[in-house]
């Protein structure tokens, strides 16, 4: 009555996307093949690095629109938790995000910690600029693995924005301000669908030979499962090294966790995520967003693997956010934190 | 944050480079071509849902998921209604569910007692439940490991001359709500003990969800020095959000049954509030994702897991149901 085991070498996965596996048959996509050498396994990391996004990436997408006092504070608290870099705000038109209108006055109110990062998101120079005169020491820049994506989300084709962040990784590098770039919709587009993994190769190689230190590869609507996430991360390490690549998953499906393990299990040793969970789908009404901070601390932590991060006061930070918020954690460490 | 603060600090550091080193021994680098997935909704998930169910709620839920491809949906539990109120009507709901044939529906029968009503009900299946933890086992069943295998092994040696295959659980395998910690080499040698008195398979409870792939690396390395991997099974709990992450590891490391709840019901007894059962929809969209084949139609389960929210006046803990596909 044993299962009968024939194992199916990894490289005979296929990359599906959601919509596809709501069938049993998932016949619609013939397996690709897909060469998973020995450098696919290397060591876990013995640190892995946390980027903390709830302040911006969850923050803005939180209905909710919160008090400057609030941000200043939330960011304040993650300072003294032992993250490493906590994405402050961005520099977008308050027009189109008034969730971050108050960037400046957040980015002058904070309590910068020493060693602690806090990288403004800076769409082009205009944004940079501003973000340099408001106290910036780092930026980051958003592409897109999808043209649909880039024209609904950024107004411009993949190509244009590349041109607009080569402007500001030039002004950034005369400035001596570190660049952080980031690829959104790399396991699949809520437009297009499925995204070659070519094609996120492409981008982030163009990012990363402009000048962007780091590369944070985002599954933008949590579709990726660890079969999409390994066959792309196998084609993006060979242009660019796994050493400047960062993994931002969303939970959307639930897979973040497994993915960002198979992301650690093929060398990458930074990953980004959001107190609380915040921040939600704007694709999925109701669904969930960003993979909640202690969630992947917990793992982390439970490897053996160093964050320098303090998961109390993380979660006191996410108690405090969700308060102000009025919502409930996404988190579920946050959300098992009880008395037995 | 007792629950929490409780369990990690006795957890032994074996340090990074240890565990990668077990990562690289352990792990075949493979997944399995076939997955079994056993459903344990209207049984485990029920139990731990504060709603009563109406019987014909139950039959109807179980009869939805035997419609879906799932391979094994656990039933019902013939304990004492007394102990388990939400199990009182397990003959009833035997009896009254339409039996697939490709479908088997395991029952958990806790002494020869149980054994005998659910044979007497036309069980074909059974499972018992035993635990790696001393004090979990007085606690949750009221007698020691010893004992309790003495109980088990009278019904096995019952079930074997009625060719009735017997199925193993082991609670608390990654973690105790009162112990904390313990040790791989103890999980192994209950494991073993269920498995050489005849269960033709063992499912490793990691009760709490306190587990990580480290630990869950560990103890699978343990437990299949004593037991072949394709007896086992892996029952994780989304607790702490590792389930999935879990559930990857031990399918690195070559195991291909695991158990999942239907709308990921049945919260977690020991923390208020938080999730117990790891969902059958999201597991399944993991292994659908890696190209493991598991003969389930996931659109169908979701149907499942919404007409039970439904019944139970409650949302679903599964996130691939809560994203429905909305993305696109």
């Amino acid at each position: 009555m044993a299962a009968v085991i024939r194992f199916v070498h990894r490289s005979t996965f296929s990359c599906r996307m959601g919509h596809q596996c709501l069938s049993s048959s998932c016949s619609a996509a013939v397996p690709k093949s897909v060469q998973v050498g020995s450098s696919a396994w290397k060591a876990l990391p013995e640190r892995v690095k946390i980027v903390e996004v709830g302040p911006r990436d969850g923050l803005q997408n939180e209905k909710t629109v919160v008090p400057t006092e609030v941000k200043i504070h939330l960011i304040d608290m993650l300072s003294e938790a032992g993250l490493p870099v906590i994405e402050a705000t961005s520099f977008v038109s308050p027009k189109w995000v008034p969730q971050m209108a108050d960037q400046v006055e957040v980015m002058k109110g904070i309590r910068r910690r020493p060693g602690v990062a806090y990288p403004v998101l800076t769409p082009n120079l205009k944004g940079f600029q501003e973000a340099v005169k408001a106290g910036a020491a780092e930026v980051a820049i958003f592409g897109a693995a999808s043209e649909l994506f880039s024209k609904k989300n950024i107004n411009c084709s993949v190509e244009e924005s590349l041109q607009r962040f080569e402007e500001v990784t030039k002004a950034a590098k005369e400035a001596g301000v570190p660049v952080r770039g980031y690829v959104s919709c790399v396991l699949g587009c809520p437009y297009e669908g499925k995204v070659s993994p070519d094609k996120v190769a492409q981008v982030a190689k163009r990012l990363y030979s402009m000048g962007c230190y780091e590369i944070s590869l985002g599954d933008t609507t949590g579709v990726g499962t660890p079969g999409g996430m390994t066959e792309m991360l196998e084609v993006v390490s060979r242009e660019v090294p796994v050493t400047a690549l960062a993994v931002h998953c969303h939970d959307t499906y639930g897979q973040a966790l497994a993915n960002i393990l198979i992301a650690l299990q093929m060398g990458v040793s930074v990953v980004d995520s959001s107190v609380a969970g915040l921040g939600g789908c704007p694709y999925a009404q109701g669904a969930s967003g960003n993979v909640a901070t202690e969630d992947v601390v917990y793992m982390l932590h439970g490897l053996g693997i160093q964050t320098g991060v303090d998961l109390t006061k993380v979660m006191d930070a996410g108690a405090f956010i969700c308060r102000s918020l009025n919502r409930k954690t996404s988190s579920k460490v946050a959300q098992a934190s009880c008395k037995l | 944050y007792g629950l929490l603060l409780g369990t990690m600090p006795r957890r032994k550091h074996v340090g990074n480079h240890a565990v990668s080193l077990f990562f690289q021994h352990a792990l075949t680098h493979e997944y399995p071509e076939y997955v079994k997935i056993v459903e344990v909704g209207p049984r485990d998930g029920l139990q731990n849902e504060k709603e009563m169910v109406p019987t014909g709620v139950k039959i109807r839920l179980i009869d939805m998921l035997s419609e879906t491809g799932l391979p094994v949906i656990e039933a019902t539990s013939f304990v004492s209604s007394k102990w388990v109120p939400q199990m009182a009507d397990h003959t009833e709901v035997l009896q009254g569910i339409q039996k697939h044939s490709h479908v088997r529906y395991p029952v958990l029968t806790p002494n020869m007692h149980g054994f005998k009503d659910a044979v007497a009900a036309g069980a074909t299946e059974v499972a018992v439940f035993g635990s790696a933890s001393e004090t979990f086992s007085l606690k949750n069943i009221n007698c020691s490991i010893d004992e309790s295998m003495l109980r088990f092994q009278e019904i096995i040696c019952s079930a074997k001359q009625q060719q009735i295959p017997v199925r193993g659980y082991v609670s608390c395998a990654l973690g105790c709500p009162y112990e904390g910690h313990l040790e791989p080499t103890k999980v192994a040698e209950v494991v073993k003990r269920l498995y050489e008195l005849g269960c033709y398979e063992v499912s490793l409870g990691d009760t709490i969800g306190v587990g990580t792939p480290g630990s869950m690396a560990k103890m699978l390395h343990t437990v299949m020095k004593e037991v072949p991997h394709s007896a086992l099974a892996v029952h994780c709990h989304d607790t702490h959000g590792q389930a999935l992450a879990n559930i990857l590891t031990a399918l690195q490391m070559g195991i291909c049954v695991v158990d999942s709840s239907v709308a990921g019901l049945g919260g977690c007894p020991y923390a208020h509030g938080a999730s117990g059962n790891v969902s059958t929809e999201d597991v399944l969209y993991m292994l659908h994702g890696i190209g493991v084949r598991t003969g389930v139609d996931l659109s169908k389960v979701i149907l499942a897991g919404d007409f039970i929210c439904e019944a139970l006046n409650r949302k679903t803990n599964s996130k691939v149901a809560q994203a429905r596909g909305e993305c696109w």
